[in-house]
């Protein structure tokens, strides 16, 4: 068993961790703010709108991201039985959520101005759209058993299902002929886009990264927790 | 600054997008914190309202122990 599985190692190592992930998430929140608002020029065809991009891209990045990790979160615990892993899976998945349901609201925000639609059915857009329906999915799913350990199990099948979203979604815009714009930061031959937009995108994306992993933390020793108040009171029925 | 509030004219759309990023960001934040709370108070309580640890553990555990993840 990896070492991190017990969960009083566990809560020692994340209150070590947590005062600097939240810190880090302040400071790196302002400076992107900074950056986005202030710090970076208005793009010579959409104006101030370009703005948007600072929250709608790495807000995109997250969602994938967090939905990886979930899913290696979901083979390390069907395959070892880890049980902070299952305890990852579950305490991440609000969170990739919301970024999913930010990414496609600011999407939706940006491109009724610049690109004449509030939506579309195109290859990006949609599988986006599913991403978010499998969070959903995910977290009712999870819920929607009385005995929690089959609740994680079934949760971790899905999520391992659903992985193959992911490639689709970032090769979409290759693959099909979209509305939403070709990649222009991970692609082969490095960023085509402005440093000074770069820069603000990036601190973004940190930002959220750090974020993430704030929150993560708290709410995985929220379910700790949560399952030794469960525990307890089996013990007592027990007499 | 009303210039940097009006931006260029497309405030209607970049407004909006902070503010639901910055509500669901703050909102999962206090959710979580607040869940996290309530589940230590409901900790604290049962914890209290137990018999001194050692002694009744080791009387009540049997298969109850297997259940519980270790000590916290």
């Amino acid at each position: 068993m990896h070492r991190f599985a017990n969960p009083a190692r566990f809560l020692r190592i994340a209150a070590v961790i947590l005062p600097w992930s939240a810190g880090l998430t302040v400071v790196l929140l302002v400076l992107g703010l900074y950056l986005s608002l202030f710090g970076s020029p208005p793009d010579y065809q959409q104006g101030e709108t370009v703005r948007i991009m600072y929250i709608h891209v790495p807000a995109a990045w997250m969602s994938l991201f967090v939905y990886t990790n979930m899913a290696v979160a979901a083979a390390v615990g069907l395959v070892w039985k880890h049980p902070l892993a299952d305890l990852f899976a579950k305490a991440a998945a609000p969170i990739g959520a919301g970024f999913t349901f930010v990414c496609l609201v600011t999407g939706s925000l940006w491109g009724a101005p610049m690109w004449g639609t509030w939506w579309v059915w195109d290859a990006r857009l949609t599988s986006v759209l599913i991403l978010f329906f499998l969070y959903l999915g995910y977290m009712a799913l999870v819920n929607a058993f009385d005995d929690p350990e089959r609740g994680i199990k079934a949760g971790n099948v899905l999520l391992l299902v659903g992985i193959v979203n992911v490639p689709i979604i970032k090769f979409s815009v290759d693959w099909w002929n979209t509305l939403h714009q070709p990649s222009s930061v991970i692609k082969m031959g490095g960023p085509s886009i402005a440093g000074p937009m770069l820069w603000p995108l990036l601190v973004m994306a940190m930002a959220f990264t750090a974020y993430f992993v704030t929150v993560v933390l708290l709410r995985v020793k929220s379910e700790i927790v949560a399952r030794k108040v469960q525990t307890l009171r089996l013990n007592e029925a027990r007499g | 600054m009303a210039e940097f509030f009006a931006m260029g004219g497309y405030a209607a759309y970049v407004w909006p997008a902070y503010a639901v990023t910055a509500l669901v960001l703050v909102g999962l934040l206090v959710t979580t914190l607040r869940g996290l709370r309530s589940h230590e108070a409901t900790l604290k309580a049962l914890e209290g309202s137990r018999p001194p640890r050692r002694r009744s553990r080791r009387e009540a555990a049997g298969p109850g122990a297997a259940a519980e993840m270790g000590e916290g």
